[in-house]
């Protein structure tokens, strides 16, 4: 239990997939726009990778070795299909605003990583948790992205109801002349992307260096 | 004249890597040395273009027809996910010189989110055979011409003196950044 949580915490932070190890930029620097979506889009890739993580774990045994990759993007895309139909019918707001990175999740790396690495490797209830602690890690850095550029861009940390609409709270925390819109635009997103990068690459420098001298 | 405007606009005001942020992997991966990136940037143009005129004609003559829209992922995934084993094969056939050139490319191009993405845009804007062509072209073409101008960057940052938590993959992402920056002055070009 104890290495099962070491390693949960490792999906989180040092092994975190997207400022650690670099998979699943496309998505992560294009939606952390607002709040909203960072945490729709979390939500659609836990699914998919814990489903796709159980799925293979339990057909590693019959999948012959030379076409794994189809068969794994089949049922990849299966499953985001099934994803897309389902925000598309129940959070139309959000289906607008996720645009065509929904069905970009097929080709996220961290899904089609971590089947190859992992899932196609061990049991089902070890994979289905990678799965989860994997997307969580992944939502967090979503999350963390779209705070810093939400706050900084528009001033205001809203979060709304994707299924309503309605607005659950909204707080303006800069005062509208104050805002640097930058961070609304692309060039805000390489840049915060950048600092929780090297962020996370001092903490872990710190980290290691504290362990040396010890 | 429309179509030179759709193609300068995807080329620079749309590019694909600067404003939709696809094709992140191979930017950040194949961008440290020059000749690595050309290769992968001609590489995913030709890819690119076959993968979607295949998926627009397979789109339009079977999956319309047959009243199949919602496989739609599921089949263009299966034709860039093939043609790309397909091209490879030819390639190391008939062409060694060229296989040895581009072949290292071929099998990362298939997790390169811009080739989807270009098959669906093409469905979704519904555009037509020629604007497919065009479109399925220059979409690719700013992608190299990022990935170059990138290169050149990275090849100049490898002597600079950069705060040890940015180097390497941080420090590239800053330069990208500046690059968007210059980028966004082309918007209301066309």
């Amino acid at each position: 239990m104890n290495k099962n949580k070491s390693s949960f915490i490792n999906g989180l932070l040092t092994e975190n997939p997207v400022f650690g190890l670099y998979l699943g930029i496309c998505s992560t620097l294009a939606i952390t726009t607002s709040l909203n979506n960072a945490i729709g889009m979390g939500v659609a890739v836990i699914f998919v990778l814990t489903f796709s993580n159980i799925i293979i774990s339990a057909m590693r045994n019959i999948i012959p070795n030379e076409i794994r990759i189809p068969v794994y993007i089949v049922i990849i895309a299966t499953l985001v299909t099934i994803v897309e139909m389902l925000i598309h019918a129940y959070a139309p707001s959000l289906y607008s605003a996720l645009g065509a990175f929904i069905s970009l999740i097929v080709v996220n790396c961290i899904i089609l990583g971590r089947a190859e690495a992992f899932a196609s490797k061990n049991g089902i209830l070890a994979s289905a948790m990678d799965g989860i602690s994997m997307g969580i890690g992944y939502t967090l850095s979503l999350l963390v992205m779209s705070l810093i550029r939400q706050i900084l861009g528009t001033g205001i940390l809203s979060f709304s109801n994707p299924f309503t609409d309605a607005t659950i709270f909204s707080f303006t925390i800069i005062p509208e002349n104050y805002v640097i819109s930058m961070f609304k635009d692309p060039t805000g997103a390489f840049l915060t992307f950048a600092c929780c990068a090297a962020a996370l690459t001092a903490y872990i420098n710190h980290k290691k260096k504290k362990e040396a001298s010890r | 004249m429309e179509l030179v405007s759709m193609f300068i606009a995807a080329v620079l005001i749309n590019n694909i890597v600067l404003t939709k942020f696809l094709g992140m992997c191979p930017f950040l991966g194949v961008s440290k040395k020059m000749s690595s990136a050309v290769g992968m940037g001609v590489a995913v143009i030709f890819v690119i273009f076959g993968a979607s005129l295949i998926s627009y004609a397979l789109y339009y003559l079977v999956l319309v027809p047959l009243h199949l829209e919602y496989m739609q992922l599921i089949t263009f995934i299966l034709v860039i996910a093939s043609f790309v084993q397909f091209v490879e094969m030819v390639i190391k056939k008939y062409s060694p010189s060229l296989y040895k050139a581009l072949g290292v490319y071929l099998p990362l191009i298939t997790t390169n989110c811009t080739v989807l993405y270009v098959a669906q845009q093409n469905i979704t804007e519904q555009y037509s055979l020629i604007e497919t062509i065009v479109n399925s072209i220059a979409v690719p073409a700013g992608f190299l011409m990022v990935l170059v101008i990138f290169a050149a960057i990275r090849e100049r940052l490898e002597s600079a003196d950069i705060p040890e938590c940015f180097k390497g993959n941080p420090i590239a992402l800053v330069c990208a950044a500046t690059m968007a920056l210059a980028f966004s002055a082309f918007a209301g070009l066309v």
